[in-house]
């Protein structure tokens, strides 16, 4: 019945059913009824972790060393107790970051750098071969074994056989096509592919089904139960050792903590268990069930494993039949069609849901972190301009899957005969667990730097490759022997399984240790010794405080720049095809409560949204490399970003603005001083002149109140004296007049609101009028007035009643200051180059040099040092001037020829034509002086 | 025996309303216009009062009772201020130098008269 | 059961889970005779795997 073809048959229509399983979840998905959206289903493809290894490897190894078997589960048991803190926080930051695989993670951890994430490609991919070979060798020897039913035989070696007529060739093949198939149907953003998963909760379900029906049929179908087995092994000496494997026949102790210790990272670290763990993960709080579903699954998965690996060697021959199939061959060995068939089912299963999901976490990292990058910065490709690139990813993506599986096979054709499943397997365990330092201290140690992850991976890597790469291809016979026994080049330190003189450990843990102290001692090191970047820095608190940060929008990237909405649009689409370019900007509408894509603003929140939303397709480092070559952004200096940073120099900074600030103030403080000081002399010459006019507006006062009590209180006065006193009241109260107007006028003047009519005015006609109104005075006093006045009349512009003003005042004085009788005052106006110059000349006493420019302030009269004071408030001749500086004229005293004073002034000549016109007055009244 | 009051003031018509009034009630008077000539008359004049305004020309009001408070043959001569400027820190600064009273223009001639009298101690 | 008391629990089942599948433990059990008809060791290990398991559910579902 199990001819060949029927097997096939089997196997293709399981896959079939695998497929349609995906496809149906696929399609929900997309109905927005997600089948995997429940912590069942994530547990359980959490399960993925359980491969051919498991299936038939642990059969292997417990007829091996007993229970050497058990560490790959126990480890990952333990790990799972913290899983709710620490997978919980990298499930956190991915689904934040948009992160896609563990190459992803760790080099976004790192200032998105794109050389870490495809270095952890490369470790991978390398790491993961033996692994993929693994699952090949086991699929194609069940297929093998299975072809030659019912008799029992061990297969030729895969080198012997032309490789178009392996078995493992065609597993590999058709498992790349079924994975292509599988995986990569389309793109998503979000790197999630809910189909797969369901797909691979149900091959779970298969394998742990069929483990348990082979294992039950041997403990009871075969034997009589546990005990049966048990006592029959006891009395076989070799399985009694297995007993008490820690006495010699099974591990050591060291060995059982490396194991431990490495299936507890790996199981976290596997690109695969990344995928379904972390960017599979619909709901962090599914991890809460997970969390022990996982580890139960595990132990039921293992409870059989002693049974069947006893019960093999109790019914083979020593070597007879590879342990690492007495799964397939005990039942086959009783004839049990159906329950083989369901073994080569299961053992299919695991393996398949093995490679599928490896081969699509490992074809993501390839084209986000390896060939994207790489790709998108050959300019000649043009890539960045082309506008659907989705097709390109896919394809990428395709041709990884492939490769990576041809690699698996070629490992497998080459190495892989030397060695046992789960040796195979540990292998890759050592090559991924040196993401562990990187991964984990990036989650919880800010100051880790990139520089310190790089070498880290580095030497840690390049002394796995070392210590357990060199072997297995020295053992596959491609290098001489002697560099396993006497060291490369016989030097014994050098020896590759004992690594300066460390024996007494098993090869995996040997290898574990050295490329961790090599791993773990770099990273803290370069860490220390290097100073992270800005984006670093940024980076590393965004994973490190992914718990503190809220929300996807909590971590606002440091961006500063501008794009247009449609550059945004055209980089998406470009990426993830038109169609679902547009419901992701229709999704970003909605998130942001907008009506229409076309009221999305393009800020840094957006920005950083859109590069998110790339990342999840092509990778968190090739996503900025596109954004930015959209986004015109602008250099964010090192300052600027410290500034943002850095609260201390932002303190600082700070601190400066307060510095200017307090400079300006005292600044600002001393220019109000000075203007307090100009205020405060202002108000002294105020008051000064306040007090001034005060005097000189009481002695008027004084005289008249005093001669009016007189006047009053002396009714008996004779007629002639109350004629004199009244003539002094009269005279005061004009002088008191007088003063309160030139007061008033000097007011007008000085602040500008008195009224000016400027004409052109005849200065000849105007010193006449004021001779005429000043001739009474001159008569009174018996001073002579002689004028020298040219014939024809001469035009000055002036506000003739202004100028008649300061003419009667100087003649005023002038005559005031000359002696009764024997006085002369002469008027001379002449012309002067452009002007018209006046010089008003007696024969009084002068005015001494000192006070020539003093009798022109306010009430100062030059009569202090004179017996007898002068009739005069003091103003005349201080406003006199301020009416020649208006009118653009000179007032000012000097000696006259004779002696005695020469009042002169100056007034620019005007047209004299304009004279005609106008009319003269020839009445001008008085004016006061 | 008729007191002598000495007259210091250089405005003419405030001078000779004060003549009038001090004339009037029986008072020898001088007059001087300026402050050497008030301290000149103290001298020879040897008044038992003196009306003295501030603002005069050579040595101000100030000075004059300064020179005559000074001198202690001149220590009983009584010494009215007069004055046009009517601050009270010019009040006060008299009063210091040893002026017996402060008048401030204009002034009431009931209350000038009085106060002479007050100080003549009449 | 408030995060920061389950923190400290899972620490605590993680301590607690190294000391039970390590040495000196271990070799307590690395004995030749049988129990329920399977060896010792083997007992032991399924039954401390259980209970961490059951101490899990305990912290995850009881609360």
């Amino acid at each position: 019945m199990l001819q060949g073809w029927v097997i096939v048959l089997v196997a293709a229509a399981y896959l079939g059913l695998l497929f349609a399983v995906a496809y149906y979840a696929d399609k929900r998905a997309d109905a927005g009824r997600s089948i995997i959206a429940n912590p069942y289903i994530y547990a359980l493809s959490l399960a993925v972790y359980a491969t051919s290894w498991t299936f038939y490897g642990s059969v292997g190894r417990a007829a091996a060393d007993g229970v050497g078997f058990l560490p790959i589960y126990i480890g990952p048991t333990l790990g799972v107790v913290l899983w709710w803190l620490v997978l919980r926080k990298i499930i956190r930051i991915s689904k934040v970051n948009r992160i896609t695989s563990i190459a992803d993670f760790v080099g976004a951890r790192y200032g998105k750098s794109q050389i870490l994430g495809g270095l952890v490609t490369v470790i991978a991919i390398i790491g993961i071969t033996p692994y993929i070979s693994l699952q090949l060798k086991a699929a194609a020897t069940s297929f093998n074994i299975l072809l030659s039913y019912p008799v029992l035989s061990v297969p030729p070696p895969a080198a012997s056989i032309p490789i178009l007529r392996d078995t493992a060739f065609y597993v590999a093949m058709s498992l790349a096509a079924f994975t292509i198939l599988f995986g990569t149907r389309h793109l998503d953003a979000a790197e999630r592919h809910e189909g797969m998963v369901a797909a691979i909760a149900f091959e779970s379900l298969v394998k742990l089904v069929a483990f348990l029906a082979v294992g039950a049929f041997v403990t009871w179908g075969i034997y009589s139960g546990f005990g049966d087995i048990t006592r029959k092994a006891a009395e076989v000496p070799k399985m009694a050792a297995l007993f008490t494997p820690f006495s010699g026949a099974g591990p050591t102790y060291a060995s059982w903590i490396g194991l431990t210790v490495l299936s507890m990272l790996a199981v976290m670290v596997l690109p695969r268990q990344f995928q379904v763990a972390v960017v599979e993960n619909v709901n962090e709080n599914h991890l809460k069930k997970a969390i022990w579903l996982f580890p139960v699954y595990m132990l039921a998965i293992n409870l059989f494993v002693l049974p069947i690996a006893f019960g093999g060697l109790l019914h083979f021959a020593s070597g007879q039949v590879d342990a690492d199939t007495f799964v397939l061959a005990l039942p086959m060995a009783e004839k049990q069609e159906l329950l083989t068939l369901l073994v080569f089912i299961g053992g299919l299963s695991a393996a398949a849901g093995m490679v599928v999901v490896e081969t699509i976490a490992l074809s993501t990292m390839v084209c986000n972190d390896l060939v994207m990058p790489l790709v998108l910065r050959i300019k000649a490709l043009r890539l960045a301009e082309r506008q659907d690139l989705s097709g390109l990813l896919l394809t990428i993506r395709r041709g990884a899957i492939v490769l990576i599986l041809l690699l698996g096979y070629l490992y497998f054709r080459f190495a892989g005969e030397a060695y046992a499943l789960v040796s195979i397997g540990l292998i890759s365990f050592a090559a991924v667990a040196q993401f562990a330092p990187a991964l984990f201290g990036g989650l919880y140690w800010r100051d880790a730097t990139r520089q310190g992850a790089m070498w880290g991976l580095s030497l840690g890597f390049i002394v796995w490759a070392y210590t357990l790469m060199l072997p297995a291809i020295v053992r596959s016979g491609w290098l001489p022997a002697s560099i396993l026994s006497d060291g490369p080049l016989g030097i014994a330190l050098l020896r590759p399984s004992q690594l300066f003189g460390l024996t007494g450990l098993d090869q995996i843990t040997h290898a574990l240790i050295w490329s961790m102290m090599a791993n773990i001692g770099a990273y803290l090191l370069v860490s220390m010794m290097t100073r992270p970047s800005v984006i670093e820095q940024a980076q590393a608190s965004r994973f490190v405080d992914a718990f503190k940060l809220t929300g996807v929008h909590g971590a606002a990237p440091l961006w500063r720049g501008s794009a247009s909405l449609a550059e945004l649009k055209g980089l998406v689409s470009r990426f993830l095809g038109p169609v679902r370019a547009k419901e992701v900007f229709a999704t970003l509408a909605t998130e942001r409560d907008l009506h229409s894509v076309n009221d999305l603003e393009v800020d840094a929140d957006l920005v950083h949204a859109v590069e998110r939303q790339l990342a999840g397709t092509i990778g968190a480092a090739s996503a900025r490399i596109m954004v930015s070559s959209v986004v015109k952004e602008e250099v964010v200096g090192i300052d600027d970003v410290m500034g943002m940073l850095d609260e201390a120099s932002q303190a600082i900074a700070y601190s400066h603005e307060l510095e200017e600030k307090s400079r300006e103030l005292v600044a600002a403080t001393r220019e109000l001083q000075a203007a307090n000081e100009r205020l405060k002399e202002l108000d002294r010459m105020k008051d000064d002149f306040v007090s001034m006019v005060s005097h000189e507006l009481r002695t008027p006062l004084t005289s008249i109140r005093a001669f009016s009590e007189i006047l009053q209180e002396n009714p008996d006065l004779d007629p002639a004296e109350r004629q004199r006193f009244l003539g002094i009241i009269i005279k005061e109260s004009e002088r008191l007049t007088r003063l309160i107007n030139q007061v008033l006028d000097l007011a007008k003047i000085e602040s500008g609101r008195a009224e000016w009519h400027v004409g052109v005015v005849d200065l000849v006609q105007l010193l006449r009028n004021a001779a005429d109104t000043t001739a009474s005075i001159f008569q009174e006093t018996g001073v002579e007035l002689v004028l020298e006045l040219p014939e024809h009349p001469l035009a000055v512009t002036a506000d003739e009643d202004r100028l008649t003003q300061v003419a009667i005042n100087l003649l005023s004085n002038a005559v005031k200051f000359s002696p009764t009788h024997t006085g002369r005052v002469t008027v001379n106006l002449r012309e002067e180059g452009r002007a018209a110059r006046v010089d008003v000349c007696d024969n009084g006493p002068g005015v001494k040099a000192a006070d020539r420019e003093l009798i022109f302030e306010k009430f100062r009269q030059a009569g202090d040092n004179m017996t007898g004071k002068p009739h005069g408030t003091g103003l005349g001749l201080p406003i006199s001037r301020q009416i020649m500086t208006h009118l653009g004229g000179h007032l000012w005293v000097s000696d006259a020829a004779k002696g005695g004073a020469m009042f002169s002034f100056t007034l620019p000549l005007a047209d004299a034509s304009n004279l005609a016109a106008k009319e003269w007055p020839h009445d001008q009244e008085s004016a006061h002086c | 025996m008729t007191k002598k009051v000495l007259i210091a003031d250089d405005e003419p018509n405030i001078v000779t309303s004060l003549q009038f009034l001090m004339e009037r009630n029986g008072y020898e008077v001088r007059v001087a216009r300026s402050g050497d000539e008030a301290l000149e008359q103290v001298g020879t004049f040897l008044p038992d009062l003196v009306l003295l305004d501030v603002m005069m020309p050579a040595k101000n009001g100030y000075e004059v009772c300064q020179k005559i408070k000074e001198n202690e043959a001149w220590a009983k001569i009584k010494v009215i201020m007069l004055t046009a400027k009517g601050r009270d820190t010019e009040v006060s600064k008299g009063i210091a130098l040893g002026a017996d009273a402060y008048t401030s223009k204009p002034f009431s001639t009931k209350e000038l008269v009085t106060k002479v009298r007050e100080l003549l101690g009449e | 059961m408030r995060n920061a008391s389950k923190t400290t629990i899972l620490i605590a089942l993680f301590l607690l889970g190294t000391v039970l599948f390590n040495y000196p433990l271990l070799s307590l059990f690395n004995l030749p005779s049988t129990l329920f008809g399977v060896p010792v060791l083997y007992v032991y290990m399924f039954s401390a795997w259980a209970v961490l398991i059951a101490m899990l559910v305990y912290t995850f579902e009881h609360h």
